[in-house]
C-alpha cells in the first residue's frame, strides 16, 4: 500500500512556543488516521502546516511523494488536499451550491475571456459543475438548501457543507478538524458513518482531528497522540487506548 | 423610526416571484426604450438632460469598474481616478494637435483602457499583500500622484494648462460632434459594460472574488490563487475605468489635470456604497441619486445641498445597506484585522441571520 501522506519532524513555533515539535506520520493510502491530543496540544498546527497556512520552520512534509513544504496553499488544494475546519469557515454569503463551487474551482477551467464570451465549452463546464455540485448537496443531505446562504443553514447543516465543497475539489487526501464538534450523540454516529462512506465511494485518505474518543476508536486505522506539540504515542486505537503515557497526557483527565 | 412602509416595498421588489420578475423586466424595458428616445423628442431643457444623463452614464460606467475591485474582489481602492486619468490622457495625446498624432477612437480605446488595466497590475503588485485600511492609504497615495504627475510632466500633458482640441470620434464616416452623439455612445458603453460585469460576477471567476472577500484564507486553501485574482480584479476595473477616460476626454474636447481630483474617486465609491456595493443595479441607481441628482437640482441651487444631505440621512437610516444591495453585502470596508489562523478564529458563519 502505498504512503499518502508523510511527515518528518515537522517543526513550527510561535515565538519559542513550539506549536508542532519534531512530528513524524505516515498515512497510508485509503486509511483514516486520527491526531488526538489535549486542547493546544498542536493539532491544528500541524493540520494548518499540512495545507500550506503555515510554514514549518523544520522537516519535510511529503504528499504522494512530492514536497509541500514552501508551496503555497492554493497549488496545495490544487495537488489534492481538501479540509475542512474547526470553527466552521464557509463563505457565508454565498449560497450553499455557490460554496460548492468554490470548493471545485481548482477542477475548472473558466478564466477571464471564457467568462465574459461563454463559449459553449465554458457553458458545458459551468452546467456540468453545478450538476456535480448539487450531487455533492444531495450526498450530505442538503438537497433543498441549494440556493440557502450558507450563513443562514442551521449548524450541523454548515458542518456538512463544509464537507460536501471539501470532497468537490477531488481530494486524494481529506483532512477533518473536529467534524463531530457541537454535535449530539445521533449526529455524531451519522457523522462517523458518513466518514466511513466516502472514504469508501470516493477512495480518500482521511486524516482527522477529533476530540470525540468514540469517533476516534470507531472509526480509525491509526490513531497519533500529540502532546504539548510532541507525538507521544501512535498505534492502532486499541494500543493507544492501552497505552499509561496517553492515559496520563490525554484519556485519563477529567477535565477533557 | 424605520418605515415599515418603505421597507416592505423594497422586500418586495426584490422578492422572487416571478411575476414580478416580469414586471421588473418590462419596466427596464421601458426604461431603456425611454431613455433611447430622450434625445429624440424635443422638449423644454432638453440639451440639459442628454447631458446630464450622458453624465450619469459615464459614473455609471466608472462605478461598474470600481465596483469589480471593490465590490466583487473586496479591495478598497480609494484612488480609481488614476485608471480614469490614463485613459483620458492617453487619448489626449495620441487624437489631438499637440503633438500632431490623430489616431482614430477606435484604435486608441482598447488601446488606452488595456494601459490602464497594466497600471492596475502594476500598482497592485506591491500592494498584494496589504488589507483593508492600508490598500485604501497606498490607493489613496496613487490617486494623488496620478494628479500631480499629469501636473508636472508638461511635455507631455501640458501640465494646467490642459490639453485642448482633442479629436471627436469617427463612426461610419459621421463625427460624434453633438451631445446626442456622446449620449449615445455613452449609452452604449455603459450596456457593454453592463453586460461584462454581469457575466463575470457570474462565472468561476466571479465566484473566486466573492469567496476571496469573504474569507481570504480561506480561499487560498480551496485552491484560488488569490494573487492572481486580486490583480485580476485592478486590472479588469481599470479597464473599464480606462474606457471612461477616453469617452470623457473625447466628450469634453479638454481635459485638465483638475478633472481627475480626489472627488472623482471619493463620488465612484459614494455611488457605489449609496447603490449597494457588489450589486451592478445598485450602480446604477447610485450614480442617478449621486451625479444625476444633484445636477437636475441645480435650479433649486440654495437649496440643492439641502435635499441632497436629506436624502443622504434618509438613505442610511432606510437602507443602510444601499438602495438595491448585492445578495451578499458582506463587504468588510475596515477589514484591517489581518484574519486570525484557522484554528483559533472565531466563527464567521453562526448566528447572523438576518
Amino acid at each position: 500500500m502505498s504512503i499518502v501522506l508523510e511527515t518528518r519532524q515537522v517543526t513550527k513555533n510561535f515565538g519559542g512556543l513550539m506549536a508542532v515539535n519534531r512530528v513524524d506520520l505516515v498515512v497510508p493510502e485509503r486509511a483514516i488516521a486520527s491526531v488526538i491530543g489535549p486542547n493546544g496540544a498542536g493539532k491544528t498546527t500541524f493540520f494548518n502546516c499540512v495545507s500550506g497556512f503555515y510554514t514549518p520552520e523544520e522537516g519535510q512534509i511529503e504528499f504522494q511523494g512530492q514536497s509541500l513544504v514552501g508551496v503555497p496553499p492554493y497549488q496545495i488544494a490544487r495537488a489534492g488536499i481538501a479540509r475542512t475546519y474547526q470553527n466552521i469557515r464557509l463563505f457565508p454569503a454565498m449560497t450553499a451550491l455557490e460554496n460548492i463551487l468554490v470548493g471545485r474551482h481548482s477542477r475548472l477551467k473558466t478564466g477571464l475571456i471564457g467568462a465574459i464570451v461563454r463559449p459553449s465549452a465554458a457553458v458545458r463546464e459551468e452546467q456540468t459543475a453545478s450538476q456535480y455540485a448539487l450531487e455533492l448537496l444531495d450526498l450530505v443531505g442538503l438537497m433543498g438548501e441549494a440556493n440557502t446562504l450558507a450563513r443562514n443553514l442551521p449548524y450541523g447543516d454548515q458542518r456538512r457543507l463544509e464537507v460536501a465543497r471539501a470532497l468537490a475539489n477531488d481530494p486524494t487526501l481529506l483532512m477533518l478538524d473536529e467534524p463531530t464538534a457541537g454535535m449530539n450523540p445521533q449526529e455524531t454516529r451519522d457523522m462517523m458513518a458518513f466518514i466511513l462512506r466516502i472514504r469508501d465511494e470516493f477512495s480518500l485518505t482521511i486524516l482527522l482531528i477529533e476530540h470525540d474518543m468514540r469517533v476516534v476508536m470507531g472509526v480509525s486505522d491509526q490513531v497519533s497522540v500529540l502532546d504539548y506539540g510532541v507525538k507521544i504515542a501512535e498505534g492502532t486505537p486499541a494500543e493507544v487506548q492501552a497505552n499509561p503515557i496517553v492515559i496520563e497526557a490525554y484519556l485519563g483527565r477529567p477535565t477533557e | 423610526m424605520r418605515s415599515r412602509f418603505v421597507t416592505t416595498l423594497f422586500e418586495r421588489i426584490r422578492s422572487d416571484v416571478p411575476a414580478m420578475q416580469w414586471f421588473l423586466r418590462g419596466l427596464t424595458g421601458l426604461l431603456i426604450i425611454a431613455l433611447l428616445v430622450i434625445p429624440l423628442i424635443p422638449f423644454q431643457q432638453q440639451a440639459l438632460w442628454v447631458r446630464v444623463i450622458g453624465y450619469t452614464g459615464l459614473y455609471i460606467v466608472l462605478g461598474l469598474g470600481l465596483n469589480v475591485i471593490l465590490g466583487f474582489g473586496g479591495l478598497l481602492h480609494l484612488g480609481f481616478v488614476t485608471f480614469y486619468a490614463i485613459g483620458a490622457y492617453t487619448y489626449a495625446i495620441l487624437a489631438s494637435d499637440l503633438f500632431g498624432y490623430h489616431l482614430s477612437f477606435w484604435v486608441v480605446l482598447p488601446l488606452a483602457a488595456t494601459l490602464a488595466a497594466f497600471t492596475g497590475i502594476l500598482l497592485g503588485i506591491p500592494v498584494l499583500r496589504t488589507r483593508g485600511d492600508y490598500l485604501a492609504i497606498i490607493t489613496l497615495g496613487f490617486g494623488e500622484i496620478t494628479r500631480i504627475l499629469i501636473t508636472n510632466l508638461r511635455s507631455l500633458t501640458k501640465g494646467s494648462q490642459g490639453i485642448i482640441g482633442i479629436d471627436d470620434p469617427v463612426l461610419f464616416g459621421v463625427t460624434f460632434d453633438s451631445g446626442t452623439h456622446y449620449y449615445y455612445l455613452i449609452f452604449a458603453f455603459a450596456i457593454f459594460v453592463i453586460f461584462i460585469t454581469t457575466r463575470l460576477s457570474n462565472s468561476r471567476v466571479g465566484r473566486a472574488w466573492n469567496a476571496m472577500r469573504e474569507d481570504e484564507d480561506v480561499a487560498r486553501m480551496t485552491g484560488i490563487n488569490t494573487g492572481h485574482y486580486k490583480l485580476l480584479a485592478f486590472a479588469v476595473g481599470g479597464f473599464i475605468g480606462g474606457l471612461a477616460g477616453v469617452i470623457f476626454a473625447a466628450w469634453q474636447g479638454s481635459i485638465f489635470p483638475d478633472n481627475f481630483n480626489l472627488f472623482v474617486s471619493i463620488n465612484v465609491l459614494c455611488l457605489i456604497i449609496i447603490g449597494g456595493v457588489g450589486s451592478i443595479p445598485g450602480v446604477i441607481v447610485g450614480a442617478l441619486a449621486l451625479i444625476a441628482l444633484p445636477d437636475i437640482l441645480r435650479q433649486f441651487s440654495e437649496y440643492r445641498l439641502l435635499i441632497f444631505g436629506l436624502l443622504l440621512v434618509i438613505m442610511m437610516i432606510l437602507r443602510p445597506a444601499g438602495f438595491l444591495p448585492s445578495k451578499r453585502l458582506q463587504i468588510e470596508l475596515g477589514q484591517a484585522r489581518e484574519d486570525p489562523p484557522p484554528d483559533n478564529a472565531a466563527s464567521t458563519t453562526g448566528g447572523k441571520a438576518s
